[in-house]
């Protein structure tokens, strides 16, 4: 257990969640993305605070702010996807593209 | 024995995370994302932070149950009855996420990290409260006004007919518009 194996770990967790949300259609999908970069930033900041600076509480302080930040995504996102899907019948993004046009 | 901990969780948290783009089924998915946070929750609490642990596991596992119900409303496929594919550029977003990776574990590896500054607190979760009463009571004043925000913004946003679309925009009409009238015919 190492500050580099936990940040590793994170910058994996944020890859994975950036190409989810790169490649994935379904706004839902998306979020999904989204949350595991959030995730990936939650490790590193536990890291942080452990192994550099445990004295001080900022560490602990981005954690909650990253959980938060995950809470109003997923709120934000369903009611998005609910205006959207009840305002014309589409729940994937291309689609909602296509409205624009 | 806590590297052990850590392998197992660490290698859940990055496998679970990448079956959620991989399993057919939306619920599959949510499950595998549900397994990504709680080895997270886990990790933390490997890393001696229990109260912000234990917060990502019920908080997480709460907001898979809701993902969970919102696929089954929304989706086109939320068994996995019929498999799914809904990409789009998969090769550009697969090269651009590697090179992301790539990027940051460079920099992970060579960056001159610092020294741990400081001793552990005895009870971290105490550390974190005097921490959001006391100096960092401005970050918490925001985000609470972030949460009060994103609360309105959900429930306008996810209105159907709201009392301005019954009632007029200057809510002047005496009985709502709507597209059923209820009431008793008065």
């Amino acid at each position: 257990m190492s500050l580099q194996l936990f940040l590793l770990l994170a910058a994996g967790l944020f890859a994975i969640g950036l190409y989810g949300a790169l490649s994935q259609q379904s706004i839902v999908m998306i979020m999904m993305g989204l949350e595991l970069m959030l995730n990936g930033v939650t490790v590193a900041a536990g890291a942080f605070w452990h192994y550099v600076a445990p004295a001080s509480a900022a560490g602990q302080v981005i954690v909650v702010a990253v959980v938060i930040a995950m809470a109003v995504e997923m709120a934000m996102g369903f009611a998005a996807t609910t205006a959207i899907f009840r305002a014309c019948d589409v729940d994937m993004t291309d689609m909602a593209a296509d409205l624009g046009q | 024995m806590t590297d052990v901990v850590f392998w197992v969780l660490a290698l859940l948290a990055a496998a679970s995370g990448f079956m959620v783009f991989r399993f057919t089924s939306m619920a599959r998915a949510t499950i595998a994302l549900l397994v990504s946070f709680l080895a997270t929750g886990g990790l933390l609490i490997l890393l001696g932070l229990g109260y912000l642990g234990v917060v990502v596991v019920l908080m997480m596992t709460m907001e898979m149950v809701i993902m969970a119900v919102f696929m089954v409303a929304y989706m086109m496929n939320p068994a996995g009855l019929m498999p799914m594919a809904m990409y789009h550029n998969k090769r550009g977003s697969l090269a651009i996420s590697i090179a992301v990776f790539v990027l940051l574990g460079a920099g992970i590896f060579l960056a001159p990290w610092p020294q741990r500054g400081g001793a552990e607190p005895a009870d971290p979760t105490f550390q974190l409260g005097m921490a959001l009463m006391g100096p960092q009571m401005l970050t918490m004043v925001t985000l609470g006004f972030v949460l009060f925000a994103a609360m309105v913004a959900a429930v306008v946003l996810a209105t159907h007919r709201g009392r301005y679309d019954r009632f007029g925009d200057d809510l002047s009409r005496r009985s709502a518009d709507d597209p059923v009238p209820g009431g008793v015919g008065r």
